[in-house]
């Protein structure tokens, strides 16, 4: 029982990490209707740039918030300088670039900082809470703060008007653009979100799995079908696919059937939910017109 | 007339008795041409470290003079560790570059997807970059060669200490689902023979892809073993000492080779959490406290500042590739003026107790027409919360 | 097909025998190589352009094909020759078996799905119950064919042939799926999936057999592959495969033969070239390169060479 209940609970702190990125997704989902393969590879960067940061003396929360902009601007950035560009073209095309993107970012990372693993340090006590040894106390303030950006993402995007402006330049930039939205501005600004968003999540990440330029690589499967699977219009069905992604591929891996098929199951399980539920658990189900 | 007799006579005489110059495509008066495939993309690009440790080396050693005069052209190509792309970048030296042959290429499958090939073109495969036991087979490959200690040999070392010094362990392994975990897994099973099913209670594996190995640390802990045999590369070696530490899980901890930097794996893993661990060493650690005053470290130390400034000395690939290119450049000097395939192997394979400050004390370099490993010993050391301490005798699989 | 068409078709196939005897033994490998690669960017096209079912997975089925000819050839003693039709025969197979859950996913659910395939196509193939026959983390060793009959070819030659008889054979095969009855009700699922199903087409079965055949011809490039480099392991099948695989047909151009083509020739030497350019860094050449492609012809080049000869026809 010790050990399952164990297991549980790392698997909570893995599901963490998918939760984060997977928040990400769902960000930039919502703002362009596109999955962004590049996102784990910008949020591994901009911790580099943190560590950066760190390693020159700057104090860590400081450091937190200058990287948290500087990632935004980035998101922005990129968006007007590489995306833009490609906006009319077939959306393969665009997802081609975004490859290109995760190539490049990680290829530049791994020649300025090399592969060796660097330590990044963590915002919360060393002595996990209660002494317990289940979860590290940063492993429950990495949890802790997805669940504030989640809310803050929740608040957003249901009750101010910039949010509900970015949803509808999303979903209809025809019709946006009439009634008046910069659907140009909508879309950088969701990139900055999600980039900003993506920092965070890497900087919550890094402490447990140590810094280095595939630290994301692993992390874009379960991500992306947390978000999926959680439903890709839904901020807090891609936290909890990512908690329950987490969880399950731990208690699998440990009691049902080993870790030599993790991704395998992992195949089965997506294929299995999109199936029963193809718009994922918590998501909108889409209706069209004909 | 007899003075011109003479003359002549002297002449002939004073004519210096030179070597045979006999070369192969891929050198001349001037150079060596060497080819390699490192990976510099892709999921193991870490280990692309190694060649350009290498190339820096060699940069070294032709600003030093060269080998018998003549510079090393040093050719590196790309594989991504895929290995079709190894079999065309190889075919790539061999064709079109005509390289003289090739050296530390690196991979266990990418060195099997060209073996038959080198062997076939009869162009030695020199010194590869993988601890995989099946490169001392002179007599099927003839052409190819290892180098470090194999993995196999290594496991079964750890397997003897455990035999003599705890016969009664419950062994917990992690290892990489790849042919490197595979083969010191065997190893170990080997090692331990008949009892390998009695005494080892949980085998887990991760695949590089994994952000942690969290779970299965867990998994072993939960399982009971009090020995611990970690079969992890870096990164993931750093997340499973620190992790075991947290959970209170304390056995008696075997590392392998691969990731025994005190700078980038212990002290991220964090040196209090790292006292106890037992692994084979052959190469000196340069940021290992023992060696901070080292005479013989020192060329190495300059190289680094010198050649690869912007590398850090904590990662064990640059030593590596510092050492296995003097290796090389020996064998080369052997062979004097008569550079072609069958010399460079010949000398290869024989090396006689060849010393190198970079080796830990005790550990030569030999080899022999049927002897085609050249480091087969290793010396076991414990980590203190310091530095390595060597015990015991330097020890082989025999 | 018009005379034109034609014509360029008949060039470029003399052309291409006669490649073999001017260029050197390596390079002759590598043209292999692009054959293959042609052969399974068509596939992919079938199933992602002409279809719209993106597809992040099929280096999967490249990898069934090649362990397909490799087990045969190394277990069984099978001739490389025979082993190439049994390797399209399962691919197809196990294509139209993975469209039919596939059938419920849209777009990105079915990137998803397809993407969960392609990383774990590795770790399956190094399951250690499978490893008597997939030789496991080792890999599989593969003989070199000799060419037949005598021919006064040496076996580079005689391979590059062979590959480029199958890929001529797959290329007409795709072309008249295309042009005939159902590659039109593949485009018509694809552009107005309602409307097609309601004229009639029975679109849960179109799409099923675009999967099985896309995996078809990707599954004998697979084996052709793994003819022309003798080897195969888990490794050489990961995620990378499948997004290079993706973004050639992408940069080749969607929705056309001839794109299959131009694909295969950028994934196959560009790669090289990057690495010439810069060692420290490849993949970030990579990337540029597939940036300023995408960028200067958003219709892949298939597209852009269809723009420029329309702009000549016109006055």
């Amino acid at each position: 029982m010790d050990a399952l209940l164990h297991q549980v609970l790392a698997g909570l702190a893995t599901g963490g990490i998918y939760a984060s990125l997977a928040l990400a997704l769902v960000m930039i989902y919502q703002a362009t209707h596109l999955v962004n393969f590049a996102q784990g590879e910008m949020a591994m960067f901009t911790t580099y740039i943190a560590w950066s940061l760190i390693e020159a003396g700057m104090p860590y929360w400081a450091a937190f918030i200058l990287t948290v902009l500087t990632a935004f601007m980035l998101g922005v950035l990129i968006e007007r300088l590489i995306i833009r560009p490609v906006g009319q073209a077939p959306v393969l095309a665009v997802v081609v670039v975004f490859i290109a993107l995760l190539l490049i970012l990680n290829s530049v990372t791994g020649w300025i900082y090399t592969y060796t693993i660097k330590t990044f340090p963590s915002p919360f006590p060393a002595q996990p809470l209660f002494g317990n040894r289940y979860l590290s106390s940063h492993e429950l303030g990495a949890i802790g703060i997805t669940l504030v950006v989640l809310l803050l993402l929740y608040a957003f995007f249901r009750f101010t008007p910039l949010g509900l402006a970015m949803r509808a330049a999303a979903q209809n930039p025809e019709s946006s653009r009439l009634v008046g939205i910069r659907v140009g501005w909508m879309l950088a600004l969701g990139w900055g979100l999600a980039a900003a968003i993506g920092s965070i999540g890497g900087m919550m990440v890094a402490p447990i799995v140590y810094l280095d330029p595939n630290m994301m690589s692993g992390v874009l499967l379960y991500a992306f079908a947390a978000a999926l699977v959680g439903g890709i219009d839904n901020p807090m069905g891609a936290v909890i696919g990512g908690f329950l992604v987490g969880v399950l591929e731990n208690v699998l891996g440990a009691f049902v059937i080993g870790n030599e098929l993790k991704l395998s199951v992992a195949l089965v399980i997506i294929i299995g939910v999109l199936l029963v539920r193809p718009s994922g658990f918590f998501g909108r189900v889409q209706v069209s017109r004909v | 007339m007899k003075a011109l007799l003479v003359g002549v006579m002297t002449a002939a005489l004073a004519v210096p008795a030179m070597a045979q110059k006999k070369y192969d495509a891929g050198a001349d008066d001037k150079e060596i041409k060497i080819g390699n495939t490192n990976p510099y993309s892709g999921p193991a690009s870490a280990y692309g470290q190694i060649g350009k440790a290498i190339a820096a080396y060699f940069k070294m050693v032709n600003d030093q003079g060269g080998v018998n005069g003549r510079k090393i052209n040093f050719v590196s190509y790309d594989d991504s560790y895929s290995p079709p792309k190894t079999v065309e970048m190889a075919r790539k030296l061999v064709e079109q570059d005509q390289v003289l042959f090739l050296f530390q290429t690196l991979g266990t499958p990418s060195n099997t997807a060209i073996q038959k090939y080198m062997n076939t073109m009869k162009v030695p495969q020199l010194y590869v970059a993988t601890g995989a036991t099946k490169w001392n087979d002179p007599k099927n490959f003839h052409w190819t060669m290892g180098w470090q200690p194999n993995y196999q040999t290594e496991g079964r070392i750890y397997a003897k200490h455990i035999l003599a010094t705890k016969p009664n362990a419950k062994i917990g392994i992690l290892y990489q689902n790849d042919d490197y975990g595979k083969d010191y897994l065997k190893g170990m099973e080997d090692g331990l023979g008949d009892k390998a099913k009695t005494m080892i209670v949980s085998k887990v594996s991760y695949e590089v892809s994994d952000p942690t190995v969290d779970s299965q640390i867990v998994q072993l802990q939960a399982s009971g073993a009090d020995t611990f045999f970690n079969i992890t590369t870096p990164k993931f070696a750093a997340q499973a000492i620190r992790k075991a530490y947290d959970i209170g899980w304390k056995p008696v901890h075997y590392l392998n080779n691969v990731s025994i930097s005190v700078g980038s794996v212990l002290t991220p893993a964090g040196l209090d959490k790292s006292v106890g661990l037992i692994t084979a060493a052959y190469l000196k650690e340069p940021t290992d406290a023992r060696w901070a005053s080292d005479k013989g470290l020192e060329p190495f130390r300059e190289f680094m500042k010198k050649y690869l400034p912007d590398a850090n000395i904590a990662d064990n690939f640059n030593i590596y590739g510092y050492t296995v290119g003097a290796t090389l450049v020996q064998a080369l000097k052997q062979c004097g003026n008569e550079l072609t395939h069958e010399n460079i192997m010949r000398q290869s394979a024989n090396l006689k107790n060849l010393r190198l400050d970079t080796l830990l004390p005790g550990i030569v370099i030999t080899t022999a027409p049927t002897d085609y490993a050249p480091i087969e010993a290793v010396q076991l050391q414990r980590f203190n919360g310091k530095q390595w301490e060597l015990f015991g005798d330097v020890m082989t699989s025999q | 097909m018009s005379r034109k068409t034609l014509v360029l078709a008949i060039v470029l196939l003399i052309v291409a025998c006669a490649l073999p005897f001017v260029v050197s033994n390596y390079r002759t490998f590598q043209f292999t190589l692009v054959l293959v690669y042609a052969i399974a960017l068509l596939g992919l096209n079938i199933l992602t352009g002409y279809n719209g079912q993106i597809s992040l997975g099929h280096g999967a089925f490249y990898a069934l094909g090649a362990y397909c000819t490799a087990i045969l050839m190394d277990r069984w003693g099978v001739p490389y020759w025979a082993t190439i039709p049994v390797a399209g025969a399962v691919c197809l197979g196990a294509g139209f078996l993975f469209g039919l859950p596939a059938l419920r996913l849209e777009g990105l659910y079915l990137a998803l799905a397809t993407f969960a395939l392609g990383v774990a196509t590795p770790q399956l193939l190094k399951y250690h119950l499978l490893e008597k026959w997939t030789g496991g983390v080792q890999g599989i060793v593969i003989m070199k064919p000799a060419p037949p009959f005598g021919l006064p070819l040496n076996p580079d030659q005689w391979l590059y042939f062979f590959t480029l008889a199958i890929a001529a054979v797959m290329f007409i095969l795709g072309w008249n799926l295309i042009r005939g009855r159902i590659g039109r009700a593949l485009v018509a699922i694809r552009d107005q999936h309602i409307a097609a199903e309601a004229m009639g087409i029975h679109n849960a079965l179109y799409k099923s057999l675009a999967f099985g055949v896309s995996a078809m011809f990707t599954g004998v490039a697979g084996a052709l592959g793994a003819v022309a480099v003798q080897f195969v392991a888990p490794d050489s099948f990961n995620i990378f495969l499948s997004i290079v695989l993706l973004v050639g047909i992408v940069v080749g151009g969607l929705a056309s033969i001839s794109g299959a083509l131009y694909g295969a020739l950028f994934i196959q030497f560009i790669p090289n070239i990057a690495d010439e350019i810069s060692k420290a860094a490849p993949w970030a050449i990579f990337g540029a390169f597939m940036i300023g492609f995408v960028y200067l012809m958003p219709t892949g080049v298939a597209g852009a060479v269809r723009l420029l000869t329309a702009r000549r026809k016109a006055p």
